[in-house]
Parts: C-alpha cells; structure tokens; sequence
C-alpha cells in the first residue's frame, strides 16, 4: 500500500517538476525544478529496490546539475526573466509533444502486452552493487569499455582545448595587471 | 515486526535523531565559540547564565524572534525553500548513519539506524553534496553580488572537493568489500589494531581535508569568507531562515565525524575496557573538536588555491592510492 501512495507521490512531483523545467521563463526556477526532478527520479529506484542506481541518480544529478547552474550565472541574470525567441510556437509545440508520445507509446507497449520480463533477474543474497557489477562486466562488458574509451578521449579533449594557458595564475595576473597600472 | 509497530519505532527514531542532533547543533555552536576564545586567548561567551552556557538559549531566542526580512528583487519561493534544503538533507543523510550499536530498552532491541540500507555510505555522501543546493540557490536568488559570488564558489566547491572525497573513500572500500556503513563497522571488530586508518592513512587525511571542504569549515570556507564577500550566500538573510544554514552546517559536521570514526577509525566497536556507545562519540567529539582547532589555526585559502589543491595535488594522490591498494589487494 504504501509503495502505491509513494509511486504516485512521486510521478506527480516528478510531471510537475519537469513542466516547470518547460514552462517557466526564469532560468533560476527551470534549474532548481530540473534538480527536484532528477532528484525525485531516484524515489522510483528505491521503491524497485534499486538502491545502488538510486543513490548514483543522486550523486551524479548534483554534479551535472551544478555546472548548469554555472553555466546559468554566467549567461543570465538568474533573477529575470528570459525573453524566448520562438518564431513558430505552434509548430515547435507539435513537434516536441509528437516525439513524446513516440517515447511513450514505444516505452508503453512491451508493458501493455505484457511481453516484459527480466533477462537478469535478481539474484537473492547478491547486493545491489554487486548485481550491477556482474550484468557490466559479462554481458555489457564491450558498451561498458567503449564508453569508457569515449569518456576518455573527451577528457583528454576537453584538457587541451582548456589547458593552453594553464600554468598561468588568473588571480596573480589579475594582480600583476594593477599593480602596472598602479605605477604608470 | 508488523508494518505499524515498524512505521511507529521508525518515526520514534526519527524525531530523537532530530531533537538530540539539533540540540547538539546549538550546542555545537557554544563549544566552537569557547574553543576559539580559549585558542585565542579570550573568554568567549560568559555573561548569560554559569560560564555562558544559556548562550544558545538567548541566541535560539534571538533567532526565533527575529523578524524573516525577504528583500525586494529575490525571486522569492527560492530564496523561501533555500535554508530548508540545506537542513533537510544534513538531518535526509543522518537516516542512513548508524549512530550507536544495537542496545536493549524496557525489552525491546533498538537498532539506532532510521535505514539501513546497503549504499549506506554512498547515500549520506550524495545527499550531503546536494546539501550544497542551500547556499547555490540562497546566493543566486537573493539578487545581490556577494551572494552571487558565494553561489559561484559553492559550485567550484563542490566541482573540486567531490572527486577527492569519493576516490579516498573508495580505497577502504575495496578492503571491506561492501557500501554498507554496519559491514564497514563489523569489519574493524577486531579492536584497536584493526582500525582501517593503520591500512588506510592516505586516505583518511584525504577524506578530512575533503570533508573540510564539504562542510565548508575554515580552510575552505569560502563561500561565506566575510573579509572577501562580506557573508557570501547568506547576506542577504536573517532570523531563522540565516540560522537554518548554520543548523545544516553543524549537522553535517556531526555527520562527517560519525562516518569518518565509522569508516577509518573503528566505529562503534568496543575500545579496550570502553564500551562502544561511547567510544564513538568521543571520536565524534574529538573530530568535531579537531574541526574548531583547525579554525583557530589556519588561515582561509583562495578559491583558485583550493582547486589548484584539490585537482592537482589530492586527486593524483587519491588516484595513486586506488591503485596500489588494488595491487595489494590482488597480491
């Protein structure tokens, strides 16, 4: 019963979270609504018993959701609103609200006729981490290492795109800067 | 047990963790104003009852009393909800926390964890990162360029202290073999000798430094550093809202000291003649004792100063760590 009254609990937060994410115009609204959300999202995981993915939603959601905060702070007044250029909201409404009921419809139907059953089932006395771990590194061992390798070609991308003037202290230049103004 | 009697003992534990942890919040706050002034060469609070110890009792009056100022320009449900965010999830983390061992009352045994589920660690480590949410938010909806500021440096924060805190956790870990804060606990049973910070001293000082920054306490206390940015996240509020923060702050500090002493330093086992109730809540004292001492004797860092340590000198470290515990483990 009460698994029932926490399930619904948490859609309606999750639906409503994410419609703020949609709807509102304050950037610093959208955000926090998305960090509720994704938040909210690791309720499902815990009632499934999937603790382990449900404290890793968390974990990860912070971080990821923390650097769009920054990158919010640094293109917009948080406190504003922002003024959205939609020429064709009509068609932009239709399209979105079309792919979405693909996504439903095509996550809906296995579960409707009932063809959905579990390839790895849980194995009683193996915990959550470690049923994680087997499923990786049998079946799903190949995604798992070239994700890894993508992951870190990414990086190390990311290092030199950033990484020119990397021994280069801004705060100390910042200081040296004044004070050569400061004697002119 | 039935779903009522579970639901009604689950509630019970609930409220005593809540009551006894922000009495001793308050209470923590007198403790830190005394060790400073005695470091410091002062009296510190001394006027209001023996030896100022009903100081908590006139603040918690000031801030109850106070009346909640919501300046003009905020972007008001977000600077309401941002305190709360940071005090529910220092008390959300405690429920995973085993806080003492199993003892018997009136015939009943009480297990003193709210849940006990098998992420333990992973699950207070996580909802104390999104702890972090309070100050972000406090600082970008509060309209004002030191609050600002403050949110900025809680993301660099957190960007920079995250990665460090898990990887040192991770070493220990691999020796137990478990996430589940009870197995970390049973797994150092073995007295003294046992403890995991003889295996595991790199990590352990890691995980202090990280947690330093995780609370954000003196060396890091960037995001509220009043020379700088006068109060950084929290400038703009007052009253309760102001002393929820700081009830979040002390909490989660209590919470570091409880997984520190139950990750590294042997937990709630039974020390020599010392009974284990006790024995892990001098180690809690003493850990929230050395949280004030480095207050008194270190100065702040800058923001650049604390990434710069964070990235290049506590990740490789930690890094390094991983794998030659990995090594030993596979010899």
């Amino acid at each position: 019963m009460i698994e029932t009254i926490a399930f619904y609990t948490f859609s309606a937060v999750t639906i409503v979270m994410f419609w703020i994410v949609v709807s509102s115009k304050n950037a610093l609204y959208s955000m926090s609504a998305l960090a509720a959300g994704m938040i909210t999202i690791s309720g499902f995981f815990f009632l499934l018993d999937a603790d382990f993915l449900g404290v890793v939603q968390i974990i990860v959601y912070t971080g990821a959701v923390m650097a769009l905060y920054a990158f919010g702070m640094m293109f917009f007044d948080t406190t504003r609103e922002v003024k959205e250029n939609i020429r064709a909201p009509k068609l932009v409404f239709l399209l979105s609200g079309l792919t979405a009921l693909i996504l439903v419809i095509a996550f809906a139907a296995p579960m409707v006729s009932d063809h959905i059953k579990a390839f790895y089932p849980m194995v009683e006395g193996v915990q959550n981490p470690q049923a994680v771990g087997i499923v990786l590194f049998t079946k799903y061992l190949v995604p798992f290492e070239v994700a890894a390798v993508m992951l870190l070609v990414a990086m190390i991308a990311g290092i030199i795109l950033a990484g020119k003037k990397m021994d280069e202290s801004l705060t100390l230049k910042i200081e040296e800067e004044f004070q050569e103004k400061g004697s002119k | 047990m039935t779903f009522s009697e579970f639901a009604i003992a689950t509630i019970i534990k609930i409220l005593v963790i809540l009551g006894v942890i922000s009495a001793m919040a308050g209470f923590g706050t007198y403790l830190e104003r005394k060790v400073l002034a005695f470091m410091q060469r002062r009296l510190g609070p001394m006027h209001v009852g023996p030896y100022g110890l009903l100081q908590v009792l006139a603040d918690g009056i000031k801030l109850f009393t106070k009346e909640d100022i919501v300046p003009q320009n905020t972007v008001k449900p977000i600077f309401m909800i941002a305190p709360i965010i940071s005090a529910a999830t220092a008390f959300i983390a405690l429920a995973a926390v085993p806080l003492l061992p199993e003892f018997t009352v009136f015939g009943i045994t009480v297990h003193p964890i709210v849940a006990d589920i098998n992420v333990g660690i992973l699950f207070v480590l996580g909802l104390m990162a999104s702890g972090l949410f309070g100050p972000l938010l406090a600082g970008m909806a509060s309209a004002n360029k030191w609050g600002l500021l403050g949110a900025a440096r809680t993301v660099i924060q957190l960007l920079s202290y995250e990665v460090v805190t898990g990887l040192s956790i991770l070493a220990p870990l691999m020796l137990v073999g478990s996430l589940s804060l009870i197995d970390i606990n049973n797994y150092q049973a073995g007295g003294f000798a046992e403890w995991i910070v003889w295996k595991q001293p790199v990590a352990f000082v890691l995980f202090l430094i990280a947690g330093f920054a995780e609370t954000n306490r003196t060396p890091f206390d960037l995001l509220e550093h009043e020379a700088e940015i006068v109060s950084g996240y929290a400038t703009e509020y007052s009253g309760m809202r102001w002393g929820m923060f700081f009830i979040g702050e002390y909490a989660n500090m209590i919470t570091l000291g409880f997984l520190a002493s139950l990750v590294f330093l042997g937990g709630f086992n039974d020390w020599g003649f010392i009974p284990g109730g006790l024995a892990i809540i001098l180690k809690v004292s003493f850990i929230f004792f050395f949280f004030l001492w480095t207050r008194a004797a270190w100065p702040h860092v800058r923001p650049d100063q604390l990434m710069w340590l964070c990235w290049k000198v506590l990740m490789p470290i930690a890094v390094l760590n991983v794998v030659v515990t990995g090594f030993v483990l596979m010899m």
